[in-house]
């Protein structure tokens, strides 16, 4: 923690806490530390490995992650939420906002999780409501780490004038607070799908600059790149080939940490009333059940299931997170260094770090 | 000093693009205010009115640098223009009226989930794998999982409608007058606790998994061995030299917090209809209210800028490596 605190105490962004929370900070210094950690070999970050090493490495990484338990939990659920999302025409083939039933019924055989106040089926809505908000969550996520990738590299090879300028706009970006710039920037764009997925790429890419910056700064000042500069390749080719195969864990976090970004702040969006309220996804289905007064007529069937769906799929996200965060981070799986060097504690499974690192 | 003034001129830049983002928007923006307020009216405005409002937004034909200069004057006099949903009442006045409900709500939430959450994390590390270490993550972790606001409605429908034992919307009962009396004082804090709540469940996990993943790495320092070493009781050494040390970067996450804080307030306090800056900038936007919205805009930005330079100022105080360099 200390050591990257201070490797860069001109930094503006030291003070930006995101990439200073303890988890990404001490993420830092561990992937690219790399052999000083206890079991550094199985560090994919570990950067400076000749090729055959480096696939190795990787295959180990893999390997890490098939036998995580967070990791096969998290995909599991995830898996069976793209599955219901997939099959949702199948399942319900008409339109789900079609009127089937008499108004805020209770879950019953005939609908499992009963109607909403207009008589719609509330399990059709929310089954059909994974398609949108989950290919919304997903291409915001992939959109934005790639403006992440871009940006934290091209900052971290050029360096200089092209780096201050990138990391104050980063740091702007950061800094306005996310919801408000949200809502202003859905209130003056045409409603719809796209001004979502537009407006959230927007107000989502920093959090994965800041992030990737920092990882990609440590790998740029290793000997392997100043060697791939000598030997004269090209800035995409060392940003691209060298740099970026070495922050795969980090590009996978920030990823997911993206998604689960996506998908809340759509649903917030939608339930404010500022996305397309005639899509059905999680979020719209929230903001009928808040217009529609599902709270006091103690309809609780109608907004329970989307916000559980929300929360399982950013819980899924999230395991898998720390389950990357485990397997490339040795100080965080099971302790097995001598017990003099951790005082007070005993050997025990501990928990996460990587605190919502790309919110 | 330097760095102090480093910092000053970074939230100057931030400053300065958020209000120039705040004058672009609804000139380069497809949905311009004037005709999208022409729509609702169902075509019903005349030209006249129009051009009257076009006057009253400063969106005109003069050139857009003029513009910029005259809304910047305006911005600097303390001009924010005039509420078109509450005509003719002043922006400036209508935030005034708003803003302490919103720090009231995120102050309260940010203060309790900040100190309660660092004392957990503090706890967690110090027994690692006791039952605060083992139970609390995962669980924190999952709430943190769901909505801001689908917390507060759950909260909402559990413990106002079902057990009726909170108030259910607005700040304070419409019965009563507000002054400092008891009667008031105490009908604020009943309306302030599920809204305060939903905010403190949604970010406590955040504080504690970052306090406990620092903690971890001071416990295993030299220092700490050293003082164990000496004898001294374990409280002090848990507090003076492990947790003290372990606490730069939870203060540099308040200041990035806040600005998460008055978005989560914002949602919670629209299901709970709390009076404060967040449900005023829906209702604007829903009543396509430009003014009002964007002078909302500003001032949330100003105050999150304002808060993490305080921060900043606070960080330099406590980390003299920064004064150093």
């Amino acid at each position: 923690m200390t050591a990257s605190l201070a490797s860069t105490p001109t930094d503006p962004a030291i003070l930006s806490p995101q990439a200073v929370t303890p988890g990404s900070g001490k993420y830092d210094d561990d992937s690219s530390g790399g052999s000083d950690a206890p079991g550094g070999a199985a560090n994919p970050g570990g950067s400076g490995v000749s090729g055959g090493r480096c696939r190795a490495t990787r295959r180990s990484f893999t390997q890490g992650l098939l036998t995580n338990k967070k990791a096969l939990a998290g995909t599991a659920i995830l898996l069976l939420f793209i599955a219901l999302a997939l099959l949702a025409p199948v399942l319900f083939p008409d339109n789900p906002s079609k009127i089937t039933g008499m108004a805020s019924e209770e879950p019953s055989a005939e609908h499992w999780l009963g109607t909403t106040a207009k008589g719609q089926d509330v399990l059709a809505l929310t089954i059909h409501g994974a398609r949108s908000s989950l290919l919304v969550g997903l291409t915001v996520g992939l959109a934005s780490t790639l403006i992440g990738i871009v940006v934290g590299l091209a900052s971290a090879y050029f360096g200089k004038f092209v780096d201050e300028a990138l990391s104050v706009t980063t740091n702007v970006f950061l800094l306005l607070p996310g919801l408000p710039l949200l809502v202003v920037l859905a209130a003056f764009l045409p409603p719809g799908l796209g001004t979502v997925i537009v407006v959230l790429i927007v107000t989502g890419w920093a959090g994965s600059a800041r992030v990737l910056r920092s990882q990609a700064l440590s790998i740029r000042s290793k000997d392997f790149v100043a060697a791939a500069v000598v030997s004269g390749e090209g800035p995409l080719r060392i940003m691209f080939r060298e740099i970026l195969p070495n922050m795969a864990s980090n590009v996978m976090s920030t990823l997911l940490g993206c998604v689960i970004f996506g998908i809340g702040a759509q649903a917030g969006l939608e339930f404010l009333g500022l996305g397309d309220v005639s899509t059905v996804s999680w979020g719209t289905n929230l903001y009928w059940a808040g217009n529609e007064g599902a709270l006091l007529t103690g309809s609780w069937w109608v907004f329970v299931p989307s916000g559980l769906c929300i929360a399982l799929v950013a819980f899924a996200l999230a395991l898998i997170n720390y389950a990357v965060d485990e397997v490339t981070n040795p100080r965080l799986r099971k302790i097995r260094a001598p017990k003099d060097r951790v005082p007070k504690t005993a050997a025990h499974k501990s928990g996460s770090s990587h605190s919502k690192a790309a919110q | 000093m330097r760095f102090i003034l480093r910092r000053l001129g970074f939230y100057l830049i931030a400053f300065w693009v958020s209000i120039t983002l705040n004058f672009l928007l609804p000139r380069f923006m497809p949905g311009d205010p004037v005709s999208r307020m022409f729509a609702r009216s169902q075509a019903q405005m005349k030209p006249e009115q129009m051009d009257q409002l076009r006057k009253m937004l400063g969106v005109d034909d003069r050139p857009l640098w003029e513009q910029y200069i005259d809304y910047l004057h305006n911005l600097f006099t303390g001009n924010m223009g005039t509420s078109i949903s509450r005509f003719p009442t002043p922006v400036t006045e209508v935030i005034a009226s708003q803003i302490g409900w919103t720090l009231l709500l995120g102050g309260t939430a940010l203060a309790f989930a900040a100190v309660v959450g660092n004392l957990l994390g503090v706890f967690a590390a110090w027994r690692r794998g006791g039952a605060i270490d083992s139970a609390l993550p995962p669980l924190l972790i999952f709430i943190g999982s769901f909505p801001y606001f689908w917390l507060a409605m759950g909260a909402l429908y559990l413990f106002g409608v079902v057990l009726g034992w909170f108030p259910l919307r607005h700040a304070f009962s419409d019965t009563l007058q507000p002054d400092f009396s008891w009667e008031f004082v105490s009908d604020v804090g009943a309306h302030l606790v599920l809204p305060a709540l939903t905010i403190v469940l949604v970010t406590i996990g955040g504080w504690m998994l970052g306090m406990r993943n620092t903690m971890i790495a001071t416990n295993a320092e030299d220092y700490i061995t050293m003082a164990e070493a000496k004898g001294l009781r374990p409280g002090r050494i848990m507090f003076r030299y492990a947790a003290r040390n372990a606490m730069l970067p939870s203060v540099t996450s308040f200041g990035m917090s806040l600005g998460f804080v008055v978005g989560g307030a914002l949602l919670t306090e629209v299901v709970f209809a709390y009076p404060g800056v967040g449900y005023q900038l829906l209702n604007a936007v829903q009543g396509l209210d430009y003014p009002l919205m964007q002078g909302l805009f500003l001032t949330i930005t100003a105050a999150v800028l304002l808060a993490n330079f305080l921060v900043d100022v606070l960080y330099v105080r406590l980390d003299p490596r920064v004064r150093v360099s």
